[in-house]
């Protein structure tokens, strides 16, 4: 019982980051943004989505692992995370599974 | 002899009498309730309201349906009444119904915890359901909607001129009340289980609403934004499906059905878990393959998610695409298949007896048999190309979504009666009541496949004279359906007074809800109990009911 209510407590410990990691993210975040304009105005030719898709990614990484301090969680959180992220893969994948074999007489 | 040892085990040590209907009095004290088990009553008024509220509608359409010509409403009005009997009896009675009143009146007992994680976010989910209600409401009122429940693009987006944009908006409201029931009760089976009650000793109907619940959180969100797109294409001409804004109108079809397909499986699931408790109670053994049924739930959430272009066949989608998700459709008929199997395997032997819930459970496994396997023939390419639209598929989707679900849902309830009510119900008249549903059921639909085969499509108000045969004899089992959901109506409120009292365990069934009184106090135990038996284990049930004495 008592074993029980210290793994609750722990559960619900909040791990304090400190700000020089705030800042240091923070920072980050600004030069992928910055990026991002930069890319915009450039001509990647059919890579210019899968680029701009890549530095998104990359910043909701770091805003989803810090800023909601899903690095410190327990690995419940993280199996619903990566759990969420399967499950817009399957409807990705599956969905381009028609994009990409379809006809298209227009294009 | 054995349920007076259970009745004396259940006594409660509190005053006497006292329960979670009558510890408070007064409308608020129901409005403001958090206690789940009003919550699930107020959630059983309600999803019965619009039960028959889709009801009427549906026997509307039976009437038109009587003669070949369109004589009793035009081809509009006609649109406007499948249009609502889709989106009222789905979003507003099926996906609520199983999960909403008998999961949130069922789980916390079963887990013997004393309500769900987060009582007051269940109270704010039915809210939320009655708001997407009462638009569905006001809707009706201002003149309806006619895109059939499916709302496909660019015809609600671009061509239909009545109220799309509230309804989507209902749908999207009511959708948030099921994720929040979703994750309610996640977080409740993983968090809450009594001491001993281990995840293998759950009972099914836990490991059905796991399912459920996976289900409710990771698809409708995608239902929620496909709707929120047709209002902004509608509302704003942004682009999203209408090809001559530079969209897709296919792009629709497979937003919507990524969550509309495993909705099927949220009306389903939790209604094969009101199966296994039933059939495991009336034929007094063990689930035959427990693991395998409990498992299969999560596989039927989880293969859910892989087949939903089955409805684009002749959509559009690529040849390839078809093929693909033809295949993965078969694979759903291997779990579906085990449960079905493993239902009848436990009444092998046991010794069944037939009172009306169990009446419900064996018409269940004939029409949810009949349901799944014309799902197969839909599931291959070239018979779906020759069906598709047609009342094949109508009376393919009510056998699993009335003939099985509502089944299974009538069995809950009448099992779960006493528990929710103190009272039992007239017993004979249920199970005249479960032999009307049985007949007029298959009276309505069977003759559906017939019309589908031969070539009528759906969606028309009028149809070719040598089709009346057979959709008179729909009209007539719709009447007889009418009739067995309306009976128990009647003996369930007249039961309210004056059927005799319920003990705690009245069918001798080994949940945690039966180790306690009915109905239970708001608090559900007066100890948390601590389980030392395997689930539907009723012998050694019974000797620790024995034990406390
Ligand atoms: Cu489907």
């Amino acid at each position: 019982m008592s074993k029980k209510k210290t793994y609750e407590a722990e559960d619900f410990s909040h791990h304090v980051t400190s700000m020089g990691t705030y800042f240091a993210i923070f920072a980050a975040l600004m030069v992928l943004t910055a990026l991002t304009v930069w890319v915009a105005f450039q001509d990647f030719g059919s890579l210019n989505v899968p680029i701009a898709f890549a530095i998104a990614t990359v910043k909701a990484t770091v805003v989803v692992l810090f800023f909601m301090h899903v690095i410190h969680s327990p690995k419940m959180t993280a199996a619903i995370l990566v759990g969420s992220i399967v499950f817009l893969g399957i409807l990705f994948l599956l969905t381009f599974s028609d994009y990409l074999s379809r006809f298209w007489p227009m294009a | 002899m054995t349920t007076d040892a259970i009745d004396s085990a259940q006594t409660p040590r509190h005053e006497e009498g006292t329960n979670y209907i009558n510890a408070e009095y007064g409308l608020l004290s129901w409005l403001f309730t958090i206690d789940h088990k009003r919550i699930a009553i107020l959630y059983m008024i309600s999803v019965t309201a619009l039960f028959f509220v889709g009801g009427i509608f549906a026997l509307l359409l039976r009437l038109e349906l009587m003669t070949p010509q369109g004589d009793l409403f035009t081809s509009d009005t006609y649109n406007k009444l499948f249009t609502l009997h889709g989106v009222v009896m789905i979003f507003f009675f099926l996906i609520p119904a199983v999960p909403s009143v008998l999961g949130n009146f069922i789980l916390p007992l079963q887990l013997g915890a004393r309500d769900l994680a987060f009582p007051k976010i269940n109270l704010l989910s039915w809210y939320l359901y009655v708001i997407g209600a009462l638009m569905g409401v006001v809707v009706m009122l201002l003149g309806g909607v006619d895109t059939g429940w499916t709302f496909y693009t660019p015809f609600s987006t671009t061509y239909s001129n009545t109220w799309v944009v509230p309804t989507v908006l209902a749908g999207f409201i009511a959708g948030f009340s099921s994720i929040l029931t979703g994750l309610n009760f996640i977080v409740t089976i993983h968090k809450m289980r009594a001491p001993g009650l281990t995840w293998f000793r759950l009972p099914l109907m836990v490991w059905a609403l796991y399912g459920t619940s996976l289900i409710q959180l990771l698809a409708t969100p995608v239902l929620g934004i496909a709707l929120l797109l047709i209002a902004v294409e509608r509302l704003w001409q942004v682009g999203i499906f209408n090809p001559a804004l530079g969209g897709d109108p296919i792009l629709f079809q497979h937003l919507f059905w990524f969550y509309s397909h495993p909705a099927v499986y949220i009306m389903i699931l939790p209604a094969m878990g009101v199966i296994s408790e039933v059939i495991a109670c009336f034929s007094r053994r063990k689930i035959f393959g427990y693991k395998f049924v409990a498992f299969s739930s999560l596989a039927i959430a989880f293969l859910g998610f892989l087949i939903w272009a089955h409805h684009l066949f002749v959509a559009g989608i690529s040849v390839y695409s078809a093929m693909i998700f033809s295949f993965l459709t078969m694979f759903v008929a291997v779990p579906s298949a085990i449960k079905t199997f493993n239902w009848t395997s436990t009444l092998y032997k046991g010794s069944v007896s037939y009172e009306a819930p169990m009446l419900y459970a064996l018409g269940f496994i004939g029409m949810f048999l009949i349901g799944g396997l014309t799902g197969l023939f839909l599931a291959t390419l070239g018979i779906d190309i020759h069906v598709h639209d047609t009342y094949f598929v109508v009376a393919h989707f009510h056998y699993v979504m009335v003939g099985s679900v509502i089944m299974a849902y009538f069995a809950g309830i009448h099992y779960w009666w006493p528990k929710m009510t103190g009272r039992m119900y007239p017993e004979w008249w249920a199970r005249l009541a479960a032999l009307l549903v049985f007949v007029g059921f298959n009276l309505t639909f069977f003759p559906q496949f017939l019309l589908g085969y031969l070539g009528m499509p759906r969606r028309y108000h009028a149809y070719v004279p040598e089709f009346q045969v057979l959709n008179v004899m729909s009209t007539a089992g719709a009447t007889i359906l009418g009739a067995g959901y309306l009976l128990p109506l009647i003996y369930f409120v007249w039961a309210l007074k004056y059927a005799p009292r319920a003990s705690a365990n009245p069918w001798g069934a080994s949940g945690l809800e039966w180790h306690t009184p009915s109905p239970p106090t708001t608090h559900n135990f007066e100890d948390t109990p601590t389980v030392t038996w395997e689930a539907y284990d009723e012998k050694a049930w019974l000797k620790e009911a024995e034990k406390n004495v």
